[in-house]
């Protein structure tokens, strides 16, 4: 398994129920593709149905519309002739058919292709080779190759989130698929973790434990289980934001006093304050060409939410609606700020099109936290709380997409969108 | 035996007391030989030549009952609560500062961790800076009234651990709030 996690030795492994997160669609884009995936003849000997999960994916999207498709004899494949007309009848814009055999070595090919059924061409298509573990990660692919054909943007299914589960007073630092399938335990406590942020690589997770009783940043490997300090001044550690060459984390510490902006290596060296403000600096993150750091702070009288270069120096005030705007994010193309704003006594996922100054807010929910951008821009996934218990929640950009992601008897919180697998 | 260590401890930390922010687990106990002698505030008596020196921890000690959770002492009150958004120190809570900077003044050897604290509603981390706001705001009280500042930590612990559960008016204002916590109660 490409991502098995090695628990810490003080933590106990318990052998608790699985806790997947399942993902309920509560809205829609206003234009979908239609989109006709048959099943894969061959496919039942995956333990997981590759074109189910391709389907699953591209509805989650918001962006595409999958059709019914109707037991055929013989099933078609990617190399059967394709019946256009015949697809077309059923309304399919799209059509997507594949197969899966086992080699005798025990692995599997999965091939699949991709036809335009209007122009009546093929999109391509792509041949894999994999272990039967692999079934769900091949899947991704395939729905990321035809989500990139049919959209013109980089899916982001086979990317990976992290987010952390509170069950009674235990608390579990996760990682799973962007569908919420195959989660695994990065880090198990007894203490809150919070504020995880991925590495650029996706290899590494900053976040604060709370285990010293107090908030301390730590480093963490994904592959190796292996972990380091990264932050543990006096009084609070917290907020650690990667910059985009992975080599540095901006945090916040309060060991000088009231808590500031720092930046250091990602070993914990190297320590350099960025700022001095007489009230709270926290929350930050790099602008994507990492020149510029994006934080919180209530200097004005009110927490908003501002930009500085990323080497210190004045910072200029990003918002000005509200008096409560917090936890900035911002998109990888640099032109959009993601934030949670307070209206009216409501904290909602809003944002802001930093070319045209135009803001919206994407939820109508009032506990939202900690919005996550998927990488390619398209979702935000964010913490929020329905009938009294914590769950995350996706949106798209455009606000019309919705889904929520909740886990059986338990919160769950603090989730970050992990980066692109190369 | 516990009781023993963190009375040591004590001493130890009493012994470098103006050692440099080089922060590891609050309760550390150091493993170090027990040479007491040179400690200020550790009486010592050889016992036996060319042996063992005893170290005594009780010399200028009660047994019994620390005014710290004595419940007539103010000293065993040890939280401080706030109104909304608010990290000024209430006039009602002044007095129980005030005990608590005595106690750290008249005992240099005492060290103190204050836990600020926030209620659930916005974002975690602003939290977390509203929280060691609150926390700073009884350190630099205590400081201003004769406490030293190697003897008190301010940390936060945000809205992450609440004292009441729920989203009641209630249980929010039971949640604003600072703890004091002296070395051997965290």
């Amino acid at each position: 398994m490409k991502f098995l996690l090695t628990l810490l030795a003080f933590v106990a492994f318990s052998g608790a129920a699985r806790a997947q997160l399942s993902i309920e669609i509560t809205g829609a884009g206003a234009q979908r593709i239609p989109i006709a995936i048959a099943s894969f003849p061959g496919e039942a000997s995956l333990p997981a149905p590759i074109s189910a999960i391709v389907r699953a994916d591209l509805e989650r999207s918001g962006l595409f519309r999958s059709i019914e498709v109707p037991r055929m004899v013989p099933t078609p494949t990617e190399a059967s002739d394709v019946n256009f007309p015949e697809w077309r009848a059923r309304l399919a814009d799209a059509l997507v058919l594949g197969s899966v055999l086992q080699r005798p070595d025990g692995r599997f090919e999965a091939r699949f292709r991709l036809f335009d059924v209007v122009k009546q061409t093929p999109l391509g298509g792509i041949a894999y080779t994999l272990t039967a573990q692999q079934a769900r990660a091949t899947a991704h692919r395939i729905a990321d190759f035809i989500y990139e054909k049919l959209t013109g943007e980089r899916g982001v299914f086979s990317t990976r989130i992290a987010y952390v589960v509170k069950r009674g007073t235990r608390y579990e630092l996760q990682i799973a698929d962007a569908d919420g399938a195959g989660e695994e335990t990065a880090l198990a406590s007894f203490e809150p973790i919070i504020s995880p942020a991925w590495s650029p690589d996706g290899r590494r997770l900053a976040y604060v434990s709370f285990e010293n009783k107090k908030p301390v940043v730590y480093v963490h490997s994904l592959l190796d289980g292996k972990r380091h300090v990264a932050a543990n001044f006096k009084g609070s550690n917290s907020a650690p934001a990667w910059s985009p060459d992975g080599n540095r984390l901006a945090v916040v510490l309060s060991r000088e006093g009231g808590s500031q902006l720092y930046l250091m290596n990602a070993d914990g060296s190297g320590v350099r304050r960025l700022a001095q403000s007489a009230t709270i600096d926290t929350e930050p993150v790099f602008s994507p060409d990492g020149q510029s750091l994006y934080f919180t702070s209530d200097r004005g009288g009110s927490p908003q939410i501002y930009r500085m270069p990323a080497n210190g120096g004045d910072a200029q005030r990003v918002t000005f609606e509200g008096t409560y705007n917090v936890s900035p994010r911002i998109s990888a193309d640099g032109k959009r700020l993601v934030y949670v704003a307070r209206n009216n006594g409501r904290f909602q996922v809003a944002t802001l099109d930093l070319t045209t100054r135009q803001t919206q807010v994407l939820t109508d929910s009032d506990r939202d936290e900690s919005p996550s951008i998927a990488p390619n821009g398209r979702m935000v996934l964010f913490a929020t709380v329905v009938g009294g218990r914590g769950i995350l929640s996706a949106v798209s950009v455009d606000g019309r997409v919705r889904q929520r992601l909740s886990v059986s008897a338990a919160d769950v919180r603090e989730p970050a969108w992990g980066p692109f697998i190369k | 035996m516990r009781a023993l260590l963190t009375a040591l401890t004590i001493v130890t930390l009493a012994a470098c007391s103006s050692t440099p922010t080089q922060e590891q687990a609050p309760a550390g106990v150091e493993d170090r030989p027990p040479t007491g002698a040179q400690q200020p505030g550790a009486q010592t008596q050889p016992v036996q030549p060319g042996g063992v020196r005893s170290v005594d921890l009780t010399t200028g000690q009660k047994p019994g009952a620390s005014p710290l959770t004595d419940p007539g002492s103010i000293l065993s009150k040890r939280s401080i609560y706030y109104d909304l958004d608010k990290f000024d120190i209430k006039d009602e809570y002044k007095g129980l500062v005030e005990a608590h900077a005595r106690y750290l003044r008249d005992n240099r050897n005492a060290k103190m961790l204050i836990q600020g604290n926030t209620d659930e509603r916005g974002s975690r981390e602003y939290n977390l800076a509203l929280g060691q706001r609150r926390a700073e705001g009884v350190k630099k009280m205590l400081i201003l009234l004769g406490a030293q500042e190697p003897q008190v930590e301010a940390v936060s612990l945000g809205e992450e651990k609440p004292k009441a559960q729920g989203s009641s008016e209630e249980a929010w204002a039971q949640n604003r709030r600072s703890d004091i916590l002296y070395a051997g109660e965290y």
